[in-house]
């Protein structure tokens, strides 16, 4: 057992540590908004970006990661926003195909 | 009509099968036919912690595949005459549990029983989708950790989009947790997250709290249900989550460190 003043420090000295509870409950609270998002993402949304990456295609040469497809959703409203990057010399270019 | 419960977590190791032998027979044991069915196919272990592993013969998958009719594979209770144990086969795939014929089976159960708790295996695969498809109810057994949590976020999830309800339109899954290891010392210490931050994440109906307990591997090594040692705190808590789930209103226990008194807290190691 300790001595009494060591306990006596050990009680009233020592700033209270703070254990990791909280840690895991703020990386919880990032992840499980992060998986919910992912889940309701409607399931035709990487068919969807692949058929416009297909059109866009036909004038302009992109690669996939040029086109972003996000999704949002809350109490209202659904919105699909769509962001293509067109290369900086693309009018210049003939169309593919 | 039985009310069909699901004993989910998407976790192993959490309690599933504790709580899936434990809420049976406390079900049971409150005057409810109760059948308890193992989906665990390859992994049989609910027929251990329910002490009848010498009685089985026939098993799930040998009803679905008409083998056997389910009155042979039906093991009862030696303790609770309204309880009855469906094993699963210990040698045969997951795949074996085919939705028609695990449907035909709950159906027929739904003829003479009330309750049907389905053990689920760990997992989001093929058994633990079997395990969850018919369900009326879902208890979420989840422990005070992080990958805990996130999975039965995730389990939550999928009752939500592919169980049977989901898919026909019907009324959705009533879904309740049961937070177990708990430990409120380590709550205390801020080294676990409490009920609250728990709740703060997975904000269902929850049904208690079940504290980390000597009582549950004593029980399992000898394969009776923690809920018959009415001394320990394990089963107490799980007498409380068959009270809470039939509808009656009790308080929340087993959340703070018990009282010492001045000689513990004197002497306290």
């Amino acid at each position: 057992m300790a001595s009494l003043l060591e306990r006596f420090r050990m009680s009233y000295s020592t700033p209270p540590q703070k254990g990791s509870a909280l840690v895991a409950k703020e990386r919880l609270q990032i992840l499980v908004a992060h998986d919910r998002a992912e889940r309701n993402r409607p399931p035709y949304l990487p068919k969807l970006q692949k058929d416009i990456l297909d059109v866009v295609r036909k004038y302009v040469n992109v690669d996939l990661d040029s086109i972003q497809v996000t999704y949002e959703q809350n109490d209202q409203q659904e919105i699909l926003e769509l962001n293509i990057i067109l290369p900086e010399s693309s009018h210049h270019r003939n169309p593919v195909r | 009509m039985a009310r069909i419960i699901v004993v989910t977590s998407g976790k192993g190791g959490v309690g599933k099968t504790t709580t899936s032998a434990a809420v049976s027979m406390g079900l049971a044991m409150r005057g409810h036919r109760t059948a308890v069915i193992d989906f665990d196919v390859g992994l049989r272990n609910l027929d251990l912690i329910m002490g009848c592993e010498r009685r089985v013969v026939y098993d799930f998958v040998n009803v679905i595949n008409e083998e056997a009719n389910l009155n042979q594979a039906l093991i009862k209770d030696k303790r609770c005459d309204n309880l009855y144990i469906l094993p699963t086969s210990q040698t045969r795939e997951k795949i074996a549990l085919t939705k028609d014929g695990v449907g035909r089976v709950i159906e027929e159960l739904s003829r003479s029983f009330d309750y049907i708790i389905c053990d689920s295996p760990a997992g989001i695969e093929h058994g633990a989708m079997m395990a969850m498809y018919y369900a009326d109810d879902a208890f979420i057994v989840v422990n005070p950790e992080i990958s805990s949590v996130r999975d039965s976020d995730r389990m939550l999830g999928i009752l939500a989009s592919k169980s049977r309800r989901a898919i026909t339109s019907s009324a959705p899954i009533r879904e309740y947790l049961l937070i177990t290891r708990y430990d409120p010392e380590r709550v205390k210490k801020t080294e676990m997250m409490s009920v609250d931050d728990v709740q703060d994440i997975i904000s269902i109906e929850l049904l208690g709290i079940v504290p980390e307990s000597k009582s549950v591997l004593n029980a399992s090594n000898s394969g009776m249900p923690v809920v018959l040692d009415r001394d320990s705190e394990a089963g107490q808590a799980y007498i409380d989550v068959v009270k809470r789930y039939l509808g009656e209103r009790i308080p929340h226990r087993f959340t703070d460190v018990p009282k010492k008194g001045i000689f513990g807290r004197l002497f306290r190691e």
